[in-house]
């Protein structure tokens, strides 16, 4: 008879582990799933006289990929995500070695200095970075003051150099933060056993940290380039025309342009690529992390 | 066994490593109190201490890791405690092993070749004469996350071994290993050592393990050495009280000593000691049941009642009570014991320490 029971209870475990699931999928279900699949829809869906018109076509895709101004569009938006992954990459790596591993006492106040940003508005960081490029702003305030530059610098601002500067003062901590977690879990005797063994730091560097912080580093690169990648606020305030990103485009055509079946169609291909990138860093990270 | 060469000891077995009074402190706590100590070439020298004793600390100066307060460090002819750790010719075995885990077993092994420049056409047959050495070679394309423990260590013990170090430190390598495998890894690592000739720096708290392997113990209490001796000297021949309570079980007898004879209780027996307090150790398996056989001339001869009685098998653990006195007892004569019992042991057994 005990095998009867025993599967009462697991009868039982499984009605627990049904009922308790049931909230989180049905939040899935609505909040994800949902709009998914209206957007999905909606990519195949048309638009005529400012109605949308539920007639099956892939003449959206068709337009996306014929004209040059989607592709250009998308191009540059990539190209100033990996801008942006490169520069914090370079000065997020430097501080979170810094931080782990020479530090000290200091980590803590920091640390704290670091995630401090993160409290201040997206916004208000976007407003003080157009005081600080602007023709009158206190970067050309500065230059004139030194007698370095006569008129303006005017490429400072409304230029795809400002997002790039914009995103990656915004999206450094997000890339600190996984790459001094693994920085920190990398075991200071590993340290010890390389000198030991007559590597000095260089070597050690290369050889067992740099390998060892990998999985943050490409954590840290992911956020990165993907938050740039569907970032649209750094281009209206600080990019002007010349920086228009793809997710601008996305706004507009859901916006003014009131084309949402064509918006939907660029949504579609941006989560495509966004999810075939999560896959690969995934599949990256793993064969990575080596316990 | 196929044998990595030795590095040539210089000359005759003279001193490799020299500890001139260092001393270390973290703050305001002295860590080591200028200690001094002397390894002969291709000794197996422990470091035996209770946690705390400044053991790992002594053996992290030698390594590198830790810089001296005061005090030198020389290693044959050459100052050690100026170079950083990756110029000294000294390996380490870590207490929990401390692979890189993202190298293979044999990557692991080359690693110290690799980084010191050593001709690359000579790697690859040092790497695999130190797995064979360790008997891990079928194990040399795996990564050390998929190994045992044991398996482990070796791998740390061949990592470290195949840079011929001078000499090799080794912090309490096999604590994390269980009883069984424990015991067969210190045979090996002492047959290793006997057939390669390096010396060992070894550090343990378990004092077995201290008696079985070394050739000498050096004994550290509270930052400074107690007594640095042979196993069989420091067992007959502790210096301290607590030497002697440290290395083996033993009875402390507090005793008053006048012209020649020293007095516990109503028990007397004649010492060489002179006059004042003197403090005795008496090993459990030094006071024998009287069972009517005449005793040794000069013996302390003494009733006790037997409190209580443990049987491990090959001996007995007995717990008497003599004048308000607890002695511990080791018998091998099997048998339940009770009441009253009649015990001696001899003068010459009792060993004066100091406090």
């Amino acid at each position: 008879m005990q095998w009867l029971s025993a599967s009462k209870a697991n009868m039982y475990t499984r009605m627990y582990k049904g009922l308790i699931s049931l909230p989180p999928m049905f939040w899935v279900a609505v909040f994800l799933l949902l709009p998914y699949a209206l957007m999905f829809a909606h990519s195949f869906w048309t638009v005529r006289d400012g109605v949308i018109l539920h007639e099956w076509s892939t003449q959206n895709y068709a337009k996306l990929f014929q004209n040059p101004l989607y592709l250009d569009v998308l191009f540059r938006t990539m190209r100033i995500a990996g801008g942006v992954t490169l520069l914090s990459l370079l000065l997020g790596y430097p501080l979170a070695y810094y931080m782990s591993f020479h530090a000290g006492v200091r980590k803590e106040i920091l640390y704290q200095l670091v995630i401090v940003p993160l409290w201040i508005s997206y916004l208000v960081r976007g407003y003080a970075w157009k005081t600080i490029l602007g023709s009158d702003g206190v970067l050309n305030g500065f230059l004139q003051h030194l007698h370095l530059t006569k008129e303006p610098v005017s490429f400072f601002l409304y230029s795809p150099f400002a997002v790039v500067l914009m995103l990656t003062h915004i999206y450094t901590p997000f890339v600190f933060l996984p790459l001094y977690a693994s920085l920190e879990h990398i075991p200071r005797n590993l340290v010890e056993a390389s000198h030991d063994l007559g590597a000095g730091s260089r070597a050690t560097f290369l050889r067992v940290i740099l390998p060892l912080s990998l999985p943050g580093l490409l954590a840290g690169a992911t956020f990165a380039f993907l938050l740039s990648l569907g970032d649209f606020l750094a281009p209206l305030l600080v990019g002007g025309p010349s920086s228009i990103m793809i997710a601008n485009i996305v706004q507009s055509l859901f916006g003014t342009a009131y084309d949402w079946p064509l918006g939907a169609a660029i949504s579609v291909c941006i989560l495509l690529l966004t999810i075939s990138l999560l896959f690969l860093t995934e599949r990256l990270e793993k064969r990575w992390a080596f316990r | 066994m196929p044998a990595i060469s030795s590095p040539s000891n210089s000359g005759t077995a003279g001193v490799l490593l020299e500890v001139r009074e260092v001393a270390k402190r973290f703050g305001a706590v002295e860590v080591l109190k200028r200690v001094s100590l002397e390894i002969a070439a291709g000794e197996f020298l422990t470091l035996l201490g209770e946690s705390g004793s400044g053991k790992t600390t002594l053996l992290r100066l030698i390594a590198g890791f830790e810089q001296p307060t005061s005090g030198e460090i020389w290693m044959d002819g050459e100052r050690l405690d100026t170079l950083p750790p990756y110029k000294r010719r000294v390996n380490t075995v870590f207490q929990s092993y401390a692979l890189f885990p993202h190298l293979s077993v044999r990557d692991n092994v080359s690693y110290g070749l690799e980084v010191s420049g050593t001709a690359k056409t000579e790697i690859p047959a040092r790497v695999a004469d130190a797995l064979r050495m360790v008997k891990m070679e079928e194990f040399a394309a795996q990564r050390p996350a998929r190994l045992s423990g044991g398996q482990q260590q070796r791998v740390a013990l061949a990592r470290a071994l195949v840079n011929r170090p001078k000499l090799l430190l080794l912090d309490e390598p096999l604590s994390a290993l269980d009883a069984n495998l424990r015991k067969q890894m210190q045979s090996e690592l002492k047959s290793l050592q006997r057939e390669l000739g390096i010396t060992f720096l070894f550090v343990t708290h378990d004092q077995d393990e201290a008696m079985a392997l070394s050739d000498r113990i050096a004994l550290l209490k509270g930052g400074a050495l107690e007594q640095v001796a042979s196993p069989r000297e420091i067992y007959a021949h502790p210096a301290t009280s607590y030497t002697a309570r440290f290395i083996g079980q033993t009875n402390l007898l507090r005793t008053e000593v006048k012209n020649g004879t020293a007095r516990w209780g109503s028990l007397q027996w004649a010492t060489p000691h002179a006059d004042g307090n003197a403090i005795f150790s008496l090993r459990p398996a030094a006071i024998h049941w009287h069972t009517g056989e005449t005793v040794p001339w000069g013996a302390a001869r003494f009733r006790a009642g037997i409190r209580q009685q443990i049987f491990s098998g090959d001996s007995e653990h007995l717990e008497i009570d003599f004048e308000g006195h607890v002695l511990r007892v080791r018998l091998h004569t099997p048998g339940l014991l009770s009441g009253e019992q009649e015990f001696w042991f001899s003068p010459l057994d009792a060993v004066a320490v100091r406090e």
